[in-house]
């Protein structure tokens, strides 16, 4: 038993915006004499749109109209329509998330893309996105030790470092092929940052200023320190800290990277040389790639190559963010899909101390309240510790003392759990609660505190549901 | 045990027989008596438990290749890989612990259910035609139907013609019947009380093959028959539980009208996970009033 759905991944950076289109097919794995096991267990991109430059009304606005019309004709152009995906994600990244109107044009796509097609936007899972579009995950799983992926692009360079496929931790920067721009041999912009670094260390650097390659390429070289300073091949200078996006975290200084991949815009420039007009796109992306390539502390580890460079966010985006849940598992059909729930996590210690489940939630209950009301909440533990029959009847007693102000919300109880218990506390709660009160209660996901989670209509005949975890905190 | 004297018998015949001198034989049968009584050291305590190892965590072959990448590939599934050797032998370790799992399964299959386990359910006992577990192997025809005592007590202590009649068979694993049932019957039994099914009387059977269920399901005139089955034990667990469920069975209808829910133990299928999706499954099979290949799941 095989079903296809359809996912669709759109991006929209600060140099280029891209869709893609995707088939993702789930099966049961689990023979037919035991309880279903279904997984997603092929991945194919169907359809590449044209790469756009992202279109602007100014430096600091979004054109939405056009955005929006590039859209409409990539659907038409593949055939699709919104009604035909299950799944997917728009995703607003690098320079172009920091735009005035970016939540406008987040909202209007996602309105047209599809029901369940998520809006995101956030540094931290771009990076994750970007690493496994350009498949670093997989990559890390045959080496030894930790593999960082660079995605340099326009305006940010997303770093996602993985071990043994998985995800150890992220940070961005403000680095970036598009952060100083040249039109007709002359600078038009340099992004303050960048005009900072280069005066720290001694470049003057000013909007008018003939394209000097000498001078650029020692900017570059400035920049591709940072890069390098990031993940800790390089000892991080006084002023390394200011160069994170949103005054973000840096990765732990402890994190020995073995290998690199390199994807974005810029990665094409590092993994193949041409010697053609450096500036030919009127920024310095191509220059940087080239310094990067060159940079000695780059050239001491190993270098490993994608399968994707500049496509590795939009099919990141297309392809993997969605999951599904455990097979086991109690829902209510009419309250599907919920989008953009938070999550309140039972911190793992006091989930071993039952009684304290209750107090936890009752007290963590209040943060959900936005502008007097309680929004909707998705409660997620690990489920490890009561795995009996008696003992999900206690945690689900638990859970309902402490979740009282939700059950008398208008919003269905949302449970996330890890172990396969899903489908047990569900009943258990559905009895206890009189069946009164609408329980979904999934198995299989990982879900942490500062993560807002996606849950979508039942697949594979009802089985399982698919999830978007979306983790918006990382290195905090 | 060769005592000392006689040891000392033997060193000294060979000794003779390799030509040394006298003198030099006894210095060597000194140097070996002492190093006998310093090698004896009588202590307290016990040994460790070889049935505790999880084999998943044990790796022991000497200067691997790759390591990292052998214990990884040891994680996917509990089999006794990567456990090294002593020349074209099983290392020590090992080897008791296949006898210790061998003599698991023995004992799954040839002791019954505890009496108090069966009183702590609540069941009452049923017996098939075997009388002994000898009769009940070798005579699989025999499981499948309940003796005269057995088919009075059901008929009187049964509910007549619930919707679902679900029992309890230790069949080829007591171990397994002790290990689940506890947590997988009140599992499908909340599952079907929040369906709103009714269920009736849960009994023990003991003796019984899976066919015995057919049987079972004429006398009650149930709907749907389920029963928990210990299955047979293999050398990874001897806990293993199987749920068979048919609708309407009658004896001699084809095998392949059964539903199987197996694997359910502690490391395989969380067995009240278990019972709240077999109650899921019996809640299908109701409205499609099918079971087995008829039913798509």
């Amino acid at each position: 038993m095989k079903e296809v759905i359809l996912s669709v991944g759109i991006d929209i950076g600060t140099s280029t915006t891209q869709l893609i289109f995707c088939r993702l097919v789930i099966e049961n794995l689990a023979s037919s004499y035991t309880v279903p096991r279904i997984s997603i267990v092929e991945k194919e991109v169907v359809y590449r749109s044209g790469i756009y430059f992202t279109p602007l009304i100014s430096q600091t606005e979004i054109d939405v109209e056009a955005v929006k019309q590039i859209i409409t004709q990539e659907y038409r152009k593949a055939n699709m329509t919104p009604a035909m995906l299950k799944t997917g994600a728009v995703i607003i990244t690098g320079d172009t998330a920091r735009k005035k109107n970016a939540n406008l044009v987040l909202r209007t796509l996602s309105d047209m893309a599809g029901d369940f097609v998520v809006a995101t936007a956030g540094p931290d899972l771009e990076s994750v996105l970007a690493a496994k579009g350009a498949g670093t995950d997989l990559i890390s799983e045959r080496e030894e030790g930790m593999v960082a992926n660079l995605d340099v692009g326009g305006g940010t360079s997303n770093i996602a470092v993985f071990q043994k496929g998985k995800i150890k931790g992220v940070s961005c920067l403000d680095i970036g092929g598009r952060l100083v721009r040249i039109d007709n041999r002359r600078i038009t912009y340099i992004y303050d940052k960048i005009h900072k670094l280069a005066r720290d260390n001694g470049i003057r650097l000013e909007v008018g200023d003939p394209a000097d390659l000498g001078k650029l390429t020692a900017v570059c070289r400035l920049m591709a320190d940072q890069l390098a300073q990031a993940v800790n091949l390089q000892p991080r200078g006084v002023g390394h800290r200011e160069i994170y996006t949103n005054a973000g975290a840096p990765l732990p200084e402890n994190f020995p990277v073995r290998a690199v991949t390199f994807s974005g815009g810029v990665a094409d420039c590092i993994y193949s040389a041409e010697e053609k007009d450096v500036f030919r796109y009127g920024d310095i992306g191509v220059l940087l790639g080239k310094v990067i390539k060159e940079h000695k502390d780059f050239g001491r580890i190993k270098l490993c190559p994608v399968t994707e460079t500049i496509r590795a966010t939009v099919i990141g985006a297309g392809i993997h963010t969605t999951n599904v849940s455990g097979s086991t598992i109690a829902y209510v059909k009419e309250q599907l899909p919920i989008k953009n729930i938070p999550v309140l996590r039972i911190p793992e210690e006091e989930e071993r101390e039952t009684e304290a489940i209750s107090g936890t939630i009752a007290a963590l209950i209040p943060m959900f309240y936005s502008e007097g009301k309680l929004e909707p909440v998705a409660i997620s533990l690990t489920g490890r510790y009561h795995t009996s029959f008696a003992d999900v009847q206690i945690l689900a007693q638990a859970i309902a003392r402490g979740a009282g102000e939700l059950i008398a919300s208008e919003y269905p109880l949302v449970l996330i759990i890890e172990n396969d218990i899903g489908k047990v506390l569900g009943n258990a709660l559905n009895v206890l609660l009189n069946r009164r009160k609408d329980v979904i209660c999934i198995d299989g996901i990982y879900a942490r505190e500062g993560d807002y989670i996606d849950i979508g209509e039942p697949m594979a005949n009802g089985r399982v549901v698919p999830v978007i975890t979306k983790t918006l905190i990382f290195n905090s | 045990m060769v005592n000392e004297i006689d040891l000392r018998g033997i060193i000294e015949q060979v000794l003779k027989e390799m030509n040394l001198s006298d003198s030099s034989a006894s210095e060597i049968i000194k140097e070996a008596q002492t190093r006998i009584s310093a090698a004896t050291v009588i202590e307290d305590g016990c040994l460790p438990d070889v049935t505790e190892v999880d084999i998943r965590k044990q790796y022991l072959v000497e200067n691997p290749v790759n390591r990292d990448a052998y214990y990884e590939l040891k994680q996917y599934a509990p089999c006794r890989l990567g456990i090294g050797k002593a020349g074209a032998r099983y290392k020590t370790d090992p080897s008791l612990q296949f006898r210790a799992a061998h003599s698991a399964a023995q004992d799954a299959v040839f002791s019954d259910v505890d009496q108090s386990f069966i009183d702590n359910m609540g069941f009452f006992t049923v017996q098939t035609l075997c009388d002994s577990k000898d009769i009940y192997l070798t005579r699989p025809d025999l499981g499948k139907k309940l003796n005269e005592e057995g088919i009075k007590t059901v008929l009187e202590k049964c509910r007549k013609n619930p919707t679902v009649q679900i029992y309890v068979s230790d069949g080829l694993s007591s171990a397994a019947v002790a290990a689940n049932v506890a947590d997988v019957l009140p599992g499908i039994m909340q599952g079907l009380k929040s369906y709103g099914i009714d269920v009736g009387t849960p009994f023990f059977c003991k003796y019984g093959r899976v066919g015995a269920m057919d049987h079972i399901s004429e006398l009650t005139g149930a709907t749907v028959t389920c029963v928990l089955i210990g299955e047979r034990p293999g050398l990874i667990t001897a806990q293993s539980m199987s749920a068979y469920i048919a609708y309407k069975a009658t004896v001699g209808m084809p095998e392949a009208r059964r539903t199987v829910v197996s694997n359910i133990h502690k490391e395989g299928t969380i067995p009240a996970e278990a019972g709240a999706h077999i109650s899921e499954i019996i809640k299908t099979i109701l409205e499609n009033k099918a079971s087995g290949t008829d039913l798509k799941l």
